[in-house]
């Protein structure tokens, strides 16, 4: 018989790990966990006011009918960019349709991310090149992708991670548990980041699951687990470093969960009103998590006043440049339909192709 | 050559495969020791070792799903799914990730990888283990889809599938994995998106493939007493499908009928009489006539030769072809 990890030794945190209060004020809640150095704390900031203003700016431009449809994370800054701070650049994300700003914190260029909801293409960046799978629309599905390609990584004796987002909804995706197992049998260094935001469109986590917490769902399974205040970013990032340092150390997969809040509707199509109280959105402004971050890093005199002002110059310049891409006009090929079907496209393929061409031709 | 069964033909190409290229692995559920319920994988683990050949947890979409990853870092997996209708727990990433990946990244990725699905009847199995599911799979542009009809098909088929750089959905005929002939390992005959003429003959042309394969053979034989010269067509490739050698057939005999175990309804071969209708028109001297499974769920064991075409069912379909130009009664 293999040793099993004993049980006691998986389980999550009982509340959530915070070293934040809501107010921005330390609090020792945190257990093993150790504060991030400040330069990295500075740089989450940065790429939290530098995400939120590209989330506005998208939100924007789908009421222009630049975009087809957009996901807004709003409130969930501190999880998306500690996403992309607790990866190198070798290592794999693989995000959902909500995790734009994630990918803008990892660096891809904002007008390739938006390439999905633009309706252009169905994924604008290289994911060989950047290491960052499609952003998945159906749920949980990609979870078992990060976890085969982690074995893959790991047969390799690269010692690269695997990193899936999902949501809370997507916990119930039998997929979800599938990846879980097979990651932990197979040890594979994966971490399930899971952003419980309160809501699956309209469903509010009450209705989703009876667990304690998300996070317990990794202990059945032989995962290590964990939850935070995922409106903290002092938390979420040291618990994300940990959890990534964990995996890359061939200890196996983490399971993290993030209590975070979803502060806009599904999309710019839903009508949060329909399911929720205003006032509930309000209390959770209250728990902002840019806010917070900001009132500690000022406190703890990390960040200036004339830092905060260069931070957000730089996120206007940067929202600047995604208004001017998206305002551009891009007409897709319709003989790219074609390609990418197989790796040589078939005769029926290469007919229907000349059968467009003719059409567009005409 | 020596005589083998397709399921050691099989057998034979999963070890060339493994020996051939570092990058091939088979996974999946008891494929391991055990070497499969149906023993493809018979001592692949034993003589490759484990890392090569293994057992995964039993859930059929991770398996899938799993596979995806390793194929996107780099390895060629090679899956098994226990039986036909065990498959459709992975039916999710089979059709939403397996088939569409190199599409969706615009080729930046792509899924050489390849799902073995033991399918069909004809083996006296309990309810679930006998589905004729092809026609999902040749619904979804990105897959291709195969079944061999021989042993030799088999091991060709197989090798090539593997080699491929699209993901295959493999679905092996489990009622002729003990059927044996002779078989070459030099990979000089099947390519894998070519039907085949089996016989020729110049009255008819039967279309078959995977299970239906021997049966067409058995029909066409038994035919000859009737006067008939029948062509048997063997299609290997369902998707792509080869309009080329089915048609030309055709052409030659002016008289089609297709055959499959799968129901009628909806089914793979309503696709082909439309493909051989559309480009042969002129030539046919009676409609594209099929012998299906009958449309209702595959049946219990003591019932299931009725659902199966076998030789009179399909000769009696010949014999509605208006040879003497009399109207065709529809099937019911």
């Amino acid at each position: 018989m293999s040793r099993k990890t004993p049980a006691a030794a998986l389980l999550p945190s009982g509340v959530p790990v915070r070293f934040l209060a809501e107010d921005g004020t330390r609090v020792d809640e945190h257990g093993h966990y150790s504060e991030p150095p400040s330069e990295r704390l500075v740089e989450a900031y940065r790429l939290m006011v530098l995400g939120r203003r590209f989330d506005a700016q998208a939100t924007a431009l789908t009421k222009q009918g630049r975009l087809a449809v957009y996901p807004s994370s709003a409130g969930q800054e501190a999880c998306q960019v500690a996403s992309a701070l607790a990866l190198t650049d070798a290592d794999w994300l693989f995000p959902t349709y909500r995790d734009s700003v994630a990918l803008v914190a990892r660096g891809l260029e904002p007008g390739e991310i938006l390439t999905l909801l633009r309706g252009d293409a169905h994924c604008g960046y290289d994911p060989a090149e950047t290491r960052v799978a499609p952003q998945c629309t159906p749920l949980a599905t990609q979870t078992l992708h990060a976890a085969g390609l982690a074995h893959a990584m790991q047969r390799r004796g690269e010692d690269s991670v695997a990193f899936a987002l999902i949501g809370d909804g997507a916990t119930s995706e039998g997929d979800f548990h599938e990846a879980l197992n097979f990651a932990a049998v197979f040890k594979a260094p994966v971490v399930f980041f899971v952003q419980n935001n309160g809501f699956a469109i309209s469903v509010p986590f009450e209705k989703q699951s009876a667990a304690p917490a998300l996070a317990y769902k990794g202990v059945g399974y032989g995962v290590r687990s964990e939850q935070v205040d995922g409106n903290d970013a002092v938390a979420v990032l040291s618990v994300l470093d940990d959890a990534v340092a964990h995996a890359r150390s061939g200890r196996g997969p983490v399971l993290v969960e993030a209590h975070t809040y979803r502060i806009d509707a599904h999309t710019n199509a839903d009508d949060a009103t329909r399911y929720r109280d205003q006032a509930e959105v309000e209390r959770w402004r209250a728990a902002d998590p840019v806010r917070r971050l900001e009132t500690y890093l000022t406190t703890e005199n990390f960040l200036s006043a004339n830092d905060i002002e260069r931070f957000r110059t730089e996120a206007e310049t940067f929202a600047a440049g995604v208004r001017d891409t998206l305002n551009a006009d891009v007409e897709p090929d319709p003989l790219s339909l074609f390609e990418h079907v197989y790796a040589v496209p078939t005769r029926q393929l290469a007919a229907q192709r000349a059968l467009v061409a003719a059409e567009v031709e005409a | 050559m020596t005589e083998i069964s397709m399921a050691q033909a099989l057998n034979a190409a999963l070890r060339d495969a493994v020996k051939d290229d570092d990058r091939v692995l088979i996974f999946g559920e008891d494929v391991g020791p055990l070497g499969g319920v149906f023993r493809v994988t018979d001592g692949i683990t034993a003589d490759f070792g484990e890392e090569r050949c293994f057992d995964t947890p039993l859930a059929e979409s991770g398996i899938v799903g799993f596979a995806v990853g390793m194929a996107m870092g780099g390895f060629r997996p090679v899956v098994e799914m226990q039986f036909d209708a065990f498959a459709y727990p992975a039916f999710e990433q089979i059709t939403s990730h397996v088939a569409k990946l190199r599409n969706r990244t615009r080729g930046a990725l792509s899924l050489p990888m390849v799902i073995r699905i033991p399918y069909a009847g004809g083996i006296g199995g309990v309810e679930h283990h006998c589905d004729s599911s092809e026609a999902y799979y040749t619904h979804t542009p990105g897959l291709r889809v195969v079944t061999p009809g021989t042993p030799q098909d088999a091991y060709d088929l197989l090798r090539d599938s593997i080699d491929s750089p699209d993901p295959v959905i493999f679905l092996e005929p489990k009622c002729r994995y003990w059927s044996k002939e002779p078989v070459s390992f030099t990979r000089e005959g099947a390519a894998m998106d070519r039907a085949v003429v089996r016989r020729e003959g110049k009255d008819v042309t039967l279309i078959a493939y995977g299970p239906m394969v021997a049966t067409a053979l058995e029909t066409a034989a038994a035919a000859t007493a009737e006067g008939w010269d029948v062509e048997v067509v063997d299609l290997r490739s369902l998707s792509p499908f080869d309009d080329e050698t089915v048609t030309a057939s055709v052409r030659r005999t002016g008289r089609a009928v297709v055959v499959h175990e799968a129901a009628g309804f909806g089914g793979y071969g309503a696709e082909v009489v439309a493909r051989v209708t559309e480009q042969c028109f002129h030539q046919l001297h009676a409609p594209v006539l099929r012998v299906t499974g009958l449309d209702i769920p595959y049946p219990p064991p003591k019932l299931e030769r009725h659902q199966l075409p076998d030789v009179d069912r399909i000769l009696d379909t010949v014999a509605r072809l208006q040879w003497h130009d009399e109207p065709v009664v529809a099937g019911a």
